[in-house]
Protein backbone atom coordinates (compact mmCIF):
# COMPACT_ATOMS: atom_id res chain seq x y z
CA UNK A 1 0.00 0.00 0.00
CA UNK A 2 1.31 3.44 -0.82
CA UNK A 3 1.83 6.30 1.38
CA UNK A 4 -1.66 8.39 1.20
CA UNK A 5 -0.95 11.64 -0.88
CA UNK A 6 -1.11 14.98 0.62
CA UNK A 7 -3.61 16.52 -1.78
CA UNK A 8 -5.24 20.11 -1.06
CA UNK A 9 -8.72 19.92 -0.03
CA UNK A 10 -9.40 22.50 -3.25
CA UNK A 11 -8.13 20.25 -5.74
CA UNK A 12 -9.84 17.29 -4.12
CA UNK A 13 -12.63 19.44 -4.79
CA UNK A 14 -11.96 20.65 -8.36
CA UNK A 15 -11.61 16.93 -9.47
CA UNK A 16 -14.80 15.72 -7.67
CA UNK A 17 -16.38 18.84 -9.73
CA UNK A 18 -14.79 17.66 -13.34
CA UNK A 19 -15.71 13.86 -12.87
CA UNK A 20 -19.13 14.96 -11.96
CA UNK A 21 -19.48 17.22 -15.05
CA UNK A 22 -17.77 14.24 -17.20
CA UNK A 23 -20.61 11.98 -16.47
CA UNK A 24 -23.72 14.35 -16.58
CA UNK A 25 -22.46 16.26 -19.63
CA UNK A 26 -22.27 12.65 -21.64
CA UNK A 27 -25.89 11.52 -20.18
CA UNK A 28 -27.47 14.92 -20.78
CA UNK A 29 -26.12 14.53 -24.33
CA UNK A 30 -24.14 18.35 -23.47
CA UNK A 31 -21.00 16.95 -25.63
CA UNK A 32 -19.51 20.33 -26.45
CA UNK A 33 -19.65 20.95 -22.61
CA UNK A 34 -17.99 17.85 -22.08
CA UNK A 35 -15.28 18.89 -24.49
CA UNK A 36 -15.08 22.29 -23.01
CA UNK A 37 -13.62 20.26 -20.01
CA UNK A 38 -10.22 19.52 -22.00
CA UNK A 39 -7.39 21.74 -22.67
CA UNK A 40 -6.41 22.32 -26.30
CA UNK A 41 -3.62 20.77 -26.47
CA UNK A 42 -5.68 17.65 -24.85
CA UNK A 43 -4.95 13.97 -25.47
CA UNK A 44 -8.56 11.42 -25.22
CA UNK A 45 -7.96 7.88 -25.90
CA UNK A 46 -10.47 4.64 -25.80
CA UNK A 47 -8.34 1.73 -25.75
CA UNK A 48 -8.86 -1.83 -24.66
CA UNK A 49 -7.25 -3.59 -21.31
CA UNK A 50 -7.00 -6.38 -23.45
CA UNK A 51 -4.29 -4.39 -25.57
CA UNK A 52 -3.03 -2.94 -23.12
CA UNK A 53 -2.14 -5.50 -20.98
CA UNK A 54 -0.07 -7.14 -23.67
CA UNK A 55 1.26 -3.35 -24.15
CA UNK A 56 -0.09 -3.20 -27.87
CA UNK A 57 -0.84 0.05 -28.89
CA UNK A 58 -4.21 -0.17 -30.93
CA UNK A 59 -6.91 2.77 -29.68
CA UNK A 60 -10.80 2.35 -30.85
CA UNK A 61 -10.62 6.25 -30.38
CA UNK A 62 -7.81 8.68 -29.97
CA UNK A 63 -8.13 12.60 -30.04
CA UNK A 64 -4.72 14.16 -29.80
CA UNK A 65 -6.37 17.68 -29.53
CA UNK A 66 -9.06 19.46 -28.99
CA UNK A 67 -10.68 19.84 -32.57
CA UNK A 68 -9.84 15.89 -33.21
CA UNK A 69 -12.54 15.88 -30.45
CA UNK A 70 -14.91 18.31 -31.68
CA UNK A 71 -14.77 16.73 -35.06
CA UNK A 72 -15.40 13.34 -33.09
CA UNK A 73 -18.65 15.05 -31.55
CA UNK A 74 -19.79 16.62 -35.10
CA UNK A 75 -19.44 13.57 -37.23
CA UNK A 76 -21.45 11.70 -33.93
CA UNK A 77 -23.97 14.69 -34.50
CA UNK A 78 -24.22 15.10 -38.15
CA UNK A 79 -22.36 11.83 -40.05
CA UNK A 80 -22.78 8.77 -38.20
CA UNK A 81 -25.43 6.18 -38.01
CA UNK A 82 -25.84 4.48 -34.82
CA UNK A 83 -28.05 2.58 -32.30
CA UNK A 84 -30.56 5.24 -30.67
CA UNK A 85 -30.07 5.03 -27.01
CA UNK A 86 -29.48 7.11 -23.91
CA UNK A 87 -26.33 7.32 -22.08
CA UNK A 88 -25.93 7.14 -18.35
CA UNK A 89 -22.33 6.62 -16.60
CA UNK A 90 -21.61 5.84 -13.19
CA UNK A 91 -18.02 6.69 -11.67
CA UNK A 92 -16.42 6.10 -8.28
CA UNK A 93 -14.34 7.97 -6.53
CA UNK A 94 -11.12 9.36 -7.76
CA UNK A 95 -8.18 7.88 -6.64
CA UNK A 96 -5.05 10.18 -6.32
CA UNK A 97 -1.37 9.25 -7.71
CA UNK A 98 0.23 12.62 -6.99
CA UNK A 99 1.36 15.24 -9.59
CA UNK A 100 3.45 14.84 -12.30
CA UNK A 101 5.29 17.56 -14.44
CA UNK A 102 2.22 19.65 -13.12
CA UNK A 103 -0.84 17.23 -13.96
CA UNK A 104 -2.58 16.02 -11.04
CA UNK A 105 -2.50 12.31 -12.02
CA UNK A 106 -6.02 10.40 -11.04
CA UNK A 107 -7.74 7.34 -11.81
CA UNK A 108 -11.78 6.40 -11.30
CA UNK A 109 -13.91 3.13 -12.26
CA UNK A 110 -16.81 3.90 -14.01
CA UNK A 111 -19.63 1.84 -15.51
CA UNK A 112 -21.70 3.03 -18.48
CA UNK A 113 -24.94 1.98 -19.30
CA UNK A 114 -27.73 2.36 -22.42
CA UNK A 115 -31.00 2.39 -22.21
CA UNK A 116 -33.16 2.16 -26.02
CA UNK A 117 -35.74 4.56 -26.84
CA UNK A 118 -38.22 1.31 -25.25
CA UNK A 119 -36.78 1.75 -21.97
CA UNK A 120 -34.23 -1.43 -22.00
CA UNK A 121 -31.55 -0.89 -20.17
CA UNK A 122 -27.80 -3.10 -20.33
CA UNK A 123 -24.73 -2.51 -19.29
CA UNK A 124 -22.47 -1.68 -21.92
CA UNK A 125 -18.87 -0.87 -20.54
CA UNK A 126 -16.89 -1.28 -17.37
CA UNK A 127 -13.73 -0.03 -17.34
CA UNK A 128 -11.15 2.36 -15.36
CA UNK A 129 -10.36 6.39 -16.47
CA UNK A 130 -6.96 7.48 -15.60
CA UNK A 131 -6.49 11.12 -16.05
CA UNK A 132 -3.97 14.19 -16.32
CA UNK A 133 -5.37 17.49 -15.10
CA UNK A 134 -4.46 20.95 -14.83
CA UNK A 135 -5.92 22.46 -11.32
CA UNK A 136 -6.33 26.26 -12.05
CA UNK A 137 -7.78 28.52 -10.08
CA UNK A 138 -10.09 26.24 -7.83
CA UNK A 139 -11.28 24.28 -11.70
CA UNK A 140 -9.83 20.96 -13.15
CA UNK A 141 -9.56 20.69 -17.01
CA UNK A 142 -8.02 17.33 -18.76
CA UNK A 143 -4.86 17.54 -20.50
CA UNK A 144 -5.11 13.44 -20.74
CA UNK A 145 -7.74 11.02 -20.76
CA UNK A 146 -6.67 7.31 -21.02
CA UNK A 147 -10.41 5.08 -21.09
CA UNK A 148 -9.28 1.93 -20.51
CA UNK A 149 -12.34 -0.32 -21.17
CA UNK A 150 -12.06 -3.86 -19.64
CA UNK A 151 -15.14 -4.68 -21.93
CA UNK A 152 -13.16 -4.77 -24.79
CA UNK A 153 -16.01 -6.60 -26.68
CA UNK A 154 -18.31 -3.61 -27.45
CA UNK A 155 -21.86 -4.45 -27.84
CA UNK A 156 -22.82 -3.23 -31.18
CA UNK A 157 -21.07 -0.43 -31.57
CA UNK A 158 -19.11 2.69 -29.85
CA UNK A 159 -20.30 5.94 -31.16
CA UNK A 160 -21.27 8.33 -27.99
CA UNK A 161 -17.27 8.99 -25.63
CA UNK A 162 -17.00 6.97 -22.67
CA UNK B 1 -31.06 -34.60 -43.83
CA UNK B 2 -34.72 -33.12 -44.24
CA UNK B 3 -33.15 -29.74 -44.69
CA UNK B 4 -34.73 -27.83 -47.69
CA UNK B 5 -34.71 -24.69 -48.90
CA UNK B 6 -37.51 -22.87 -50.77
CA UNK B 7 -35.46 -20.73 -53.11
CA UNK B 8 -38.04 -18.31 -55.13
CA UNK B 9 -35.25 -17.69 -57.80
CA UNK B 10 -32.03 -19.97 -59.01
CA UNK B 11 -29.58 -17.10 -58.87
CA UNK B 12 -29.77 -16.03 -55.33
CA UNK B 13 -31.63 -12.41 -55.88
CA UNK B 14 -34.40 -13.60 -53.41
CA UNK B 15 -32.98 -14.81 -49.96
CA UNK B 16 -35.63 -16.00 -47.41
CA UNK B 17 -35.67 -14.50 -44.20
CA UNK B 18 -35.68 -17.42 -42.40
CA UNK B 19 -31.96 -18.72 -43.25
CA UNK B 20 -30.88 -16.37 -40.06
CA UNK B 21 -33.06 -17.66 -37.57
CA UNK B 22 -32.87 -21.15 -37.62
CA UNK B 23 -30.85 -23.21 -35.11
CA UNK B 24 -31.13 -26.77 -37.59
CA UNK B 25 -29.78 -24.34 -39.88
CA UNK B 26 -27.12 -23.07 -37.75
CA UNK B 27 -25.94 -26.69 -36.52
CA UNK B 28 -25.83 -27.54 -40.23
CA UNK B 29 -23.38 -24.74 -41.16
CA UNK B 30 -21.05 -25.95 -38.35
CA UNK B 31 -20.97 -29.04 -40.17
CA UNK B 32 -20.73 -28.84 -43.75
CA UNK B 33 -19.05 -25.02 -43.78
CA UNK B 34 -17.19 -24.57 -40.97
CA UNK B 35 -16.31 -28.30 -40.45
CA UNK B 36 -16.22 -28.87 -44.04
CA UNK B 37 -14.19 -28.89 -47.00
CA UNK B 38 -12.56 -25.35 -46.85
CA UNK B 39 -9.99 -23.25 -45.13
CA UNK B 40 -10.05 -21.24 -42.31
CA UNK B 41 -8.48 -18.14 -41.28
CA UNK B 42 -7.22 -18.74 -37.97
CA UNK B 43 -4.61 -16.15 -37.14
CA UNK B 44 -1.48 -14.11 -38.57
CA UNK B 45 2.00 -16.28 -38.26
CA UNK B 46 3.53 -12.93 -36.65
CA UNK B 47 1.49 -13.70 -33.09
CA UNK B 48 2.82 -17.04 -32.46
CA UNK B 49 6.78 -16.13 -33.33
CA UNK B 50 8.25 -18.06 -31.08
CA UNK B 51 8.67 -21.91 -30.16
CA UNK B 52 5.99 -22.20 -27.12
CA UNK B 53 3.75 -19.30 -28.04
CA UNK B 54 -0.10 -20.37 -28.04
CA UNK B 55 -2.98 -18.14 -28.81
CA UNK B 56 -6.64 -19.49 -28.88
CA UNK B 57 -9.32 -18.75 -31.60
CA UNK B 58 -11.90 -20.03 -33.54
CA UNK B 59 -13.37 -22.32 -35.96
CA UNK B 60 -16.95 -21.57 -36.42
CA UNK B 61 -17.82 -22.46 -32.76
CA UNK B 62 -15.41 -24.78 -32.13
CA UNK B 63 -12.50 -23.68 -29.69
CA UNK B 64 -9.30 -23.70 -31.79
CA UNK B 65 -5.50 -23.65 -30.09
CA UNK B 66 -2.82 -22.43 -32.78
CA UNK B 67 0.86 -23.31 -30.94
CA UNK B 68 4.49 -23.32 -32.45
CA UNK B 69 6.37 -26.20 -30.96
CA UNK B 70 10.31 -26.25 -30.35
CA UNK B 71 11.10 -27.37 -33.21
CA UNK B 72 9.25 -24.43 -35.00
CA UNK B 73 6.52 -26.19 -36.63
CA UNK B 74 2.70 -24.86 -36.41
CA UNK B 75 -0.22 -26.85 -34.88
CA UNK B 76 -4.30 -26.40 -34.29
CA UNK B 77 -6.07 -28.06 -32.44
CA UNK B 78 -9.57 -28.25 -31.00
CA UNK B 79 -9.10 -26.87 -27.43
CA UNK B 80 -11.40 -29.59 -25.91
CA UNK B 81 -10.00 -31.62 -23.61
CA UNK B 82 -10.55 -35.44 -24.25
CA UNK B 83 -11.37 -36.79 -20.57
CA UNK B 84 -14.58 -34.35 -20.04
CA UNK B 85 -14.89 -32.17 -22.39
CA UNK B 86 -13.09 -28.57 -20.68
CA UNK B 87 -11.59 -25.79 -22.07
CA UNK B 88 -7.62 -26.71 -22.03
CA UNK B 89 -6.13 -23.36 -22.75
CA UNK B 90 -7.81 -20.65 -20.96
CA UNK B 91 -5.63 -17.55 -21.60
CA UNK B 92 -6.20 -15.82 -25.14
CA UNK B 93 -2.04 -15.91 -25.75
CA UNK B 94 0.96 -17.01 -23.71
CA UNK B 95 3.84 -19.17 -24.13
CA UNK B 96 4.17 -22.71 -22.64
CA UNK B 97 5.90 -25.79 -22.70
CA UNK B 98 2.42 -27.75 -22.01
CA UNK B 99 -0.98 -27.21 -22.12
CA UNK B 100 -2.63 -28.41 -18.88
CA UNK B 101 -6.52 -28.90 -18.15
CA UNK B 102 -7.14 -27.78 -14.69
CA UNK B 103 -10.08 -30.69 -14.01
CA UNK B 104 -7.83 -33.14 -13.43
CA UNK B 105 -4.74 -32.26 -14.93
CA UNK B 106 -4.55 -33.99 -18.34
CA UNK B 107 -1.49 -32.70 -19.95
CA UNK B 108 -0.88 -31.99 -23.78
CA UNK B 109 2.19 -31.15 -26.07
CA UNK B 110 2.39 -28.06 -28.54
CA UNK B 111 0.97 -30.56 -31.17
CA UNK B 112 -2.07 -31.39 -29.30
CA UNK B 113 -0.56 -34.60 -28.46
CA UNK B 114 -2.22 -36.17 -25.24
CA UNK B 115 0.96 -36.68 -22.81
CA UNK B 116 -0.04 -37.10 -19.73
CA UNK B 117 -2.43 -38.73 -17.41
CA UNK B 118 -2.21 -38.41 -13.47
CA UNK B 119 -2.64 -41.73 -12.18
CA UNK B 120 -2.97 -43.02 -14.85
CA UNK B 121 -1.31 -46.41 -13.68
CA UNK B 122 -2.89 -46.24 -9.91
CA UNK B 123 -1.48 -45.95 -6.72
CA UNK B 124 0.02 -48.43 -5.11
CA UNK B 125 -1.12 -51.23 -7.54
CA UNK B 126 -4.46 -50.16 -7.38
CA UNK B 127 -7.07 -47.89 -9.77
CA UNK B 128 -6.02 -46.33 -12.58
CA UNK B 129 -6.64 -46.69 -16.51
CA UNK B 130 -7.12 -49.91 -18.33
CA UNK B 131 -3.48 -51.10 -19.35
CA UNK B 132 -5.03 -51.03 -22.87
CA UNK B 133 -5.82 -47.32 -22.67
CA UNK B 134 -4.43 -45.53 -25.43
CA UNK B 135 -3.80 -41.64 -25.11
CA UNK B 136 -3.22 -41.16 -29.01
CA UNK B 137 -6.64 -42.69 -29.36
CA UNK B 138 -8.32 -40.11 -27.41
CA UNK B 139 -5.94 -36.65 -28.28
CA UNK B 140 -7.88 -33.65 -29.25
CA UNK B 141 -9.17 -33.55 -33.34
CA UNK B 142 -6.22 -31.60 -35.32
CA UNK B 143 -6.67 -29.37 -37.96
CA UNK B 144 -4.16 -29.62 -41.16
CA UNK B 145 -2.70 -26.30 -41.11
CA UNK B 146 -1.21 -23.91 -43.58
CA UNK B 147 1.08 -20.80 -43.31
CA UNK B 148 0.25 -19.21 -46.54
CA UNK B 149 2.75 -16.25 -46.60
CA UNK B 150 2.29 -15.09 -42.83
CA UNK B 151 -1.46 -15.85 -42.73
CA UNK B 152 -2.22 -19.30 -41.10
CA UNK B 153 -5.94 -21.23 -42.60
CA UNK B 154 -6.76 -24.31 -41.15
CA UNK B 155 -9.21 -27.30 -42.02
CA UNK B 156 -11.07 -30.16 -40.55
CA UNK B 157 -10.89 -31.77 -43.80
CA UNK B 158 -8.71 -34.06 -45.27
CA UNK B 159 -10.81 -33.54 -48.87
CA UNK B 160 -10.06 -29.68 -49.12
CA UNK B 161 -8.62 -28.51 -52.62
CA UNK B 162 -5.25 -27.00 -51.91
CA UNK B 163 -4.59 -23.39 -50.34
CA UNK B 164 -3.91 -21.74 -53.68
CA UNK B 165 -6.85 -23.09 -55.10
CA UNK B 166 -8.85 -22.06 -52.16
CA UNK B 167 -8.08 -18.73 -52.60
CA UNK B 168 -8.07 -18.68 -56.27
CA UNK B 169 -5.28 -15.89 -58.41
CA UNK B 170 -6.48 -12.13 -56.75
CA UNK B 171 -6.97 -14.05 -53.07
CA UNK B 172 -3.01 -15.57 -53.05
CA UNK B 173 -2.12 -12.35 -55.15
CA UNK B 174 -3.47 -10.01 -52.02
CA UNK B 175 -2.03 -12.21 -49.49
CA UNK B 176 1.20 -11.82 -50.66
CA UNK B 177 1.17 -8.34 -51.15
CA UNK B 178 -0.08 -7.52 -47.72
CA UNK B 179 1.85 -9.83 -46.51
CA UNK B 180 5.13 -8.88 -48.55
CA UNK B 181 7.38 -8.19 -45.63
CA UNK B 182 7.28 -9.27 -42.15
CA UNK B 183 4.10 -8.01 -40.07
CA UNK B 184 3.92 -6.41 -36.67
CA UNK B 185 0.33 -6.57 -34.56
CA UNK B 186 -0.61 -3.07 -33.45
CA UNK B 187 -3.73 -4.33 -31.38
CA UNK B 188 -7.29 -5.98 -31.44
CA UNK B 189 -10.93 -5.18 -31.79
CA UNK B 190 -13.71 -6.60 -30.34
CA UNK B 191 -17.13 -5.94 -31.15
CA UNK B 192 -20.59 -8.27 -30.25
CA UNK B 193 -23.20 -7.34 -33.25
CA UNK B 194 -26.13 -9.09 -32.40
CA UNK B 195 -27.15 -10.28 -35.72
CA UNK B 196 -26.39 -14.01 -37.80
CA UNK B 197 -23.20 -14.37 -38.77
CA UNK B 198 -24.38 -14.49 -42.42
CA UNK B 199 -26.15 -10.89 -42.07
CA UNK B 200 -21.86 -9.77 -41.89
CA UNK B 201 -20.42 -11.78 -44.09
CA UNK B 202 -23.32 -10.35 -46.71
CA UNK B 203 -22.35 -6.78 -45.84
CA UNK B 204 -18.43 -7.34 -46.58
CA UNK B 205 -20.15 -8.28 -49.90
CA UNK B 206 -22.17 -5.29 -50.20
CA UNK B 207 -20.41 -2.56 -51.79
CA UNK B 208 -23.99 -0.97 -52.71
CA UNK B 209 -23.99 -0.07 -49.03
CA UNK B 210 -20.14 1.21 -48.08
CA UNK B 211 -20.77 4.68 -49.47
CA UNK B 212 -24.62 4.75 -48.88
CA UNK B 213 -24.72 3.84 -44.49
CA UNK B 214 -21.01 4.73 -44.03
CA UNK B 215 -21.56 8.58 -44.86
CA UNK B 216 -18.33 9.36 -43.53
CA UNK B 217 -16.98 8.20 -46.57
CA UNK B 218 -18.63 10.31 -48.94
CA UNK B 219 -18.47 13.65 -46.66
CA UNK B 220 -15.02 13.72 -46.40
CA UNK B 221 -14.43 11.71 -49.82
CA UNK B 222 -12.37 8.69 -47.91
CA UNK B 223 -14.06 6.67 -50.57
CA UNK B 224 -17.28 7.12 -52.80
CA UNK B 225 -19.02 5.21 -55.40
CA UNK B 226 -17.28 7.77 -58.45
CA UNK B 227 -13.97 6.20 -57.40
CA UNK B 228 -12.31 4.34 -59.88
CA UNK B 229 -12.72 0.50 -58.41
CA UNK B 230 -14.66 -2.32 -58.67
CA UNK B 231 -15.91 -5.77 -57.38
CA UNK B 232 -13.70 -8.91 -58.20
CA UNK B 233 -14.39 -12.66 -57.51
CA UNK B 234 -13.05 -15.67 -57.41
CA UNK B 235 -14.11 -18.55 -60.49
CA UNK B 236 -16.55 -20.05 -58.29
CA UNK B 237 -17.72 -16.46 -56.74
CA UNK B 238 -17.24 -17.00 -53.12
CA UNK B 239 -14.93 -14.97 -52.08
CA UNK B 240 -14.59 -11.29 -53.38
CA UNK B 241 -12.58 -8.13 -53.55
CA UNK B 242 -13.70 -4.92 -53.04
CA UNK B 243 -11.24 -2.28 -54.05
CA UNK B 244 -10.95 1.54 -55.43
CA UNK B 245 -7.77 3.52 -56.21
CA UNK B 246 -6.93 7.12 -54.44
CA UNK B 247 -7.85 10.30 -56.12
CA UNK B 248 -9.07 8.82 -58.81
CA UNK B 249 -12.60 11.02 -59.08
CA UNK B 250 -13.24 14.32 -58.93
CA UNK B 251 -15.06 16.64 -56.36
CA UNK B 252 -17.22 17.50 -59.01
CA UNK B 253 -18.48 14.32 -60.24
CA UNK B 254 -18.76 12.84 -56.95
CA UNK B 255 -21.26 16.12 -56.17
CA UNK B 256 -23.09 14.82 -59.32
CA UNK B 257 -23.76 11.76 -58.47
CA UNK B 258 -25.06 11.90 -55.35
CA UNK B 259 -27.19 15.03 -55.50
CA UNK B 260 -30.28 14.08 -54.61
CA UNK B 261 -29.81 11.22 -52.47
CA UNK B 262 -31.23 11.41 -49.17
CA UNK B 263 -29.08 11.39 -46.16
CA UNK B 264 -25.53 11.43 -48.21
CA UNK B 265 -24.61 15.14 -48.64
CA UNK B 266 -21.00 16.21 -49.71
CA UNK B 267 -18.77 19.06 -48.82
CA UNK B 268 -21.57 19.70 -46.01
CA UNK B 269 -18.68 19.52 -43.22
CA UNK B 270 -14.82 20.05 -43.34
CA UNK B 271 -12.96 18.52 -40.63
CA UNK B 272 -10.84 20.44 -38.22
CA UNK B 273 -7.81 18.24 -37.84
CA UNK B 274 -7.45 16.46 -41.73
CA UNK B 275 -4.99 14.24 -40.65
CA UNK B 276 -7.54 11.62 -40.70
CA UNK B 277 -7.67 12.10 -44.12
CA UNK B 278 -4.10 11.49 -45.00
CA UNK B 279 -3.16 8.79 -46.96
CA UNK B 280 0.81 8.09 -47.48
CA UNK B 281 1.03 5.72 -50.59
CA UNK B 282 2.35 2.43 -49.45
CA UNK B 283 1.42 -0.30 -52.28
CA UNK B 284 2.96 -0.51 -55.89
CA UNK B 285 -1.14 -1.06 -57.55
CA UNK B 286 -2.02 2.45 -56.04
CA UNK B 287 -4.73 1.42 -54.49
CA UNK B 288 -6.06 2.92 -51.23
CA UNK B 289 -8.89 0.55 -50.77
CA UNK B 290 -8.30 -3.46 -50.74
CA UNK B 291 -10.52 -5.67 -49.00
CA UNK B 292 -10.32 -9.47 -50.41
CA UNK B 293 -13.04 -11.46 -48.83
CA UNK B 294 -12.77 -15.41 -48.27
CA UNK B 295 -15.55 -17.67 -47.79
CA UNK B 296 -17.01 -18.21 -44.96
CA UNK B 297 -16.01 -15.76 -42.53
CA UNK B 298 -12.44 -13.68 -42.94
CA UNK B 299 -11.42 -10.66 -44.53
CA UNK B 300 -7.66 -8.88 -45.09
CA UNK B 301 -9.07 -4.86 -45.57
CA UNK B 302 -6.67 -1.61 -46.12
CA UNK B 303 -8.35 1.57 -45.43
CA UNK B 304 -5.95 4.13 -46.53
CA UNK B 305 -2.94 3.22 -43.71
CA UNK B 306 -5.31 1.10 -41.60
CA UNK B 307 -4.42 -2.34 -42.41
CA UNK B 308 -6.01 -5.64 -40.63
CA UNK B 309 -7.74 -8.60 -40.65
CA UNK B 310 -11.11 -9.15 -39.22
CA UNK B 311 -12.69 -12.40 -38.60
CA UNK B 312 -16.15 -13.17 -38.00
CA UNK B 313 -16.94 -15.02 -35.28
CA UNK B 314 -20.90 -17.07 -35.15
CA UNK B 315 -21.89 -17.24 -31.41
CA UNK B 316 -25.45 -18.86 -31.76
CA UNK B 317 -27.36 -18.35 -34.49
CA UNK B 318 -28.29 -14.88 -32.67
CA UNK B 319 -24.99 -13.36 -32.56
CA UNK B 320 -21.85 -12.69 -33.97
CA UNK B 321 -18.22 -11.06 -32.82
CA UNK B 322 -16.20 -9.09 -35.56
CA UNK B 323 -12.87 -9.61 -33.92
CA UNK B 324 -10.42 -7.48 -35.77
CA UNK B 325 -6.18 -7.34 -35.39
CA UNK B 326 -4.65 -4.38 -36.79
CA UNK B 327 -1.26 -4.54 -38.19
CA UNK B 328 2.03 -2.50 -39.35
CA UNK B 329 5.09 -3.47 -40.56
CA UNK B 330 8.38 -4.30 -38.70
CA UNK B 331 10.04 -1.74 -40.38
CA UNK B 332 7.21 1.00 -39.91
CA UNK B 333 8.53 4.24 -38.35
CA UNK B 334 7.49 5.36 -35.17
CA UNK B 335 5.57 8.06 -37.45
CA UNK B 336 4.32 5.52 -39.40
CA UNK B 337 3.30 3.44 -36.50
CA UNK B 338 1.39 6.82 -34.92
CA UNK B 339 0.14 7.77 -38.55
CA UNK B 340 -2.16 4.04 -38.48
CA UNK B 341 -3.13 3.96 -35.04
CA UNK B 342 -4.01 7.90 -35.64
CA UNK B 343 -6.16 5.85 -38.70
CA UNK B 344 -7.76 3.31 -36.44
CA UNK B 345 -9.86 5.50 -35.76
CA UNK B 346 -11.51 5.21 -39.13
CA UNK B 347 -12.24 1.50 -38.33
CA UNK B 348 -13.34 -0.82 -35.28
CA UNK B 349 -16.32 -0.89 -33.34
CA UNK B 350 -15.99 3.04 -32.85
CA UNK B 351 -14.25 3.60 -36.82
CA UNK B 352 -15.61 6.80 -38.18
CA UNK B 353 -16.39 4.76 -41.27
CA UNK B 354 -17.14 1.38 -39.90
CA UNK B 355 -19.22 1.77 -37.02
CA UNK B 356 -22.97 1.78 -38.59
CA UNK B 357 -22.45 -1.80 -39.63
CA UNK B 358 -23.28 -3.18 -35.99
CA UNK B 359 -26.09 -1.14 -36.16
CA UNK B 360 -27.48 -1.90 -39.86
CA UNK B 361 -27.04 -5.97 -39.15
CA UNK B 362 -28.79 -5.60 -35.93
CA UNK B 363 -31.96 -3.78 -37.20
CA UNK B 364 -31.97 -6.12 -40.40
CA UNK B 365 -31.73 -9.07 -38.16
CA UNK B 366 -34.31 -7.73 -35.46
CA UNK B 367 -36.67 -7.24 -37.78
CA UNK B 368 -36.18 -10.01 -40.11
CA UNK B 369 -36.83 -12.90 -37.60
CA UNK B 370 -40.28 -11.74 -37.67
CA UNK B 371 -41.42 -11.64 -41.54
CA UNK B 372 -44.00 -14.22 -42.56
CA UNK B 373 -42.80 -17.44 -43.78
CA UNK B 374 -42.15 -17.01 -47.76
CA UNK B 375 -40.91 -13.93 -47.31
CA UNK B 376 -37.45 -12.93 -48.43
CA UNK B 377 -34.88 -10.15 -49.06
CA UNK B 378 -33.94 -8.42 -52.43
CA UNK B 379 -30.64 -8.48 -54.15
CA UNK B 380 -30.87 -7.79 -57.46
CA UNK B 381 -28.75 -4.53 -57.62
CA UNK B 382 -26.02 -5.10 -59.97
CA UNK B 383 -28.25 -6.96 -62.11
CA UNK B 384 -29.75 -10.75 -61.57
CA UNK B 385 -28.79 -13.87 -63.31
CA UNK B 386 -25.07 -15.25 -63.76
CA UNK B 387 -22.19 -13.58 -61.71
CA UNK B 388 -20.18 -11.92 -62.68
CA UNK B 389 -17.20 -8.94 -61.90
CA UNK B 390 -17.91 -5.61 -61.74
CA UNK B 391 -16.26 -2.71 -62.49
CA UNK B 392 -18.04 -0.57 -60.07
CA UNK B 393 -19.37 -1.09 -57.02
CA UNK B 394 -22.70 -0.39 -57.50
CA UNK B 395 -23.59 -3.82 -56.40
CA UNK B 396 -24.47 -6.99 -54.50
CA UNK B 397 -23.74 -9.60 -56.32
CA UNK B 398 -21.15 -11.17 -54.61
CA UNK B 399 -23.67 -11.35 -52.05
CA UNK B 400 -25.52 -14.29 -54.58
CA UNK B 401 -22.13 -15.48 -55.08
CA UNK B 402 -22.02 -16.10 -51.04
CA UNK B 403 -24.98 -17.74 -51.50
CA UNK B 404 -24.27 -20.02 -54.73
CA UNK B 405 -21.10 -21.60 -52.69
CA UNK B 406 -23.24 -21.46 -49.18
CA UNK B 407 -25.97 -23.90 -51.16
CA UNK B 408 -23.53 -26.07 -52.94
CA UNK B 409 -21.53 -26.97 -49.31
CA UNK B 410 -24.90 -27.00 -47.65
CA UNK B 411 -26.21 -29.12 -50.25
CA UNK B 412 -29.86 -26.94 -51.07
CA UNK B 413 -28.61 -25.64 -54.34
CA UNK B 414 -31.89 -25.08 -56.40
CA UNK B 415 -32.62 -26.60 -59.94
CA UNK B 416 -30.05 -25.21 -62.11
CA UNK B 417 -28.66 -22.78 -59.30
CA UNK B 418 -25.87 -20.32 -60.98
CA UNK B 419 -22.42 -20.82 -59.78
Amino acid sequence: MSTPIAIAREVRDAVLDLLAEYGMALDQDRLDDWAALFTDDCDYRVISRENEEQGLPNVMIWCDNRDMLLDRIESYRHVNEYNLHWDRHVIGLPRHLGLIDGLWQVEASYSAFQTDLEGVSRLFSVGRYRMGLRVEAGAARIRSAVVVADTGLIPTLLATPL
Amino acid sequence: MGFKVDWERNDYSRIPHWLYHDNEVYRLEMERIFRGPLWHYLCLEAEVRRPGDFRTTWVGDTPVVVTRDKKDELHAWVNRCSHRGATIVRQVHGNSADHVCIYHRWCYSPSGDLTGIPFRRGLKGEGGMPADFSPASVSPRKLRLVNFHGVLFGTFSEQCESIEDFLGEFGTGMIRRFMHKPVRVLGYSRQLIHGNWKLYAENLRDTYHASLLHEFFVTYGVDRATQKGGVKMDARHRHNMNHAYAASDTQDEARAAYAGTAGVELDRMKLRDTKLLQYIPEFEDGMNLAAPTFFPSSIIIQINNTLGTRHIRPKGVNQLEVFQTLFGYEDDTPDMIRHRLVLANLVGPAGLVSMEDGEAIELAHRTSASAPVGSSSVVEMGGRGPLRDLAHRVTETPIRGFWSYWSELMGVEPEGGVR
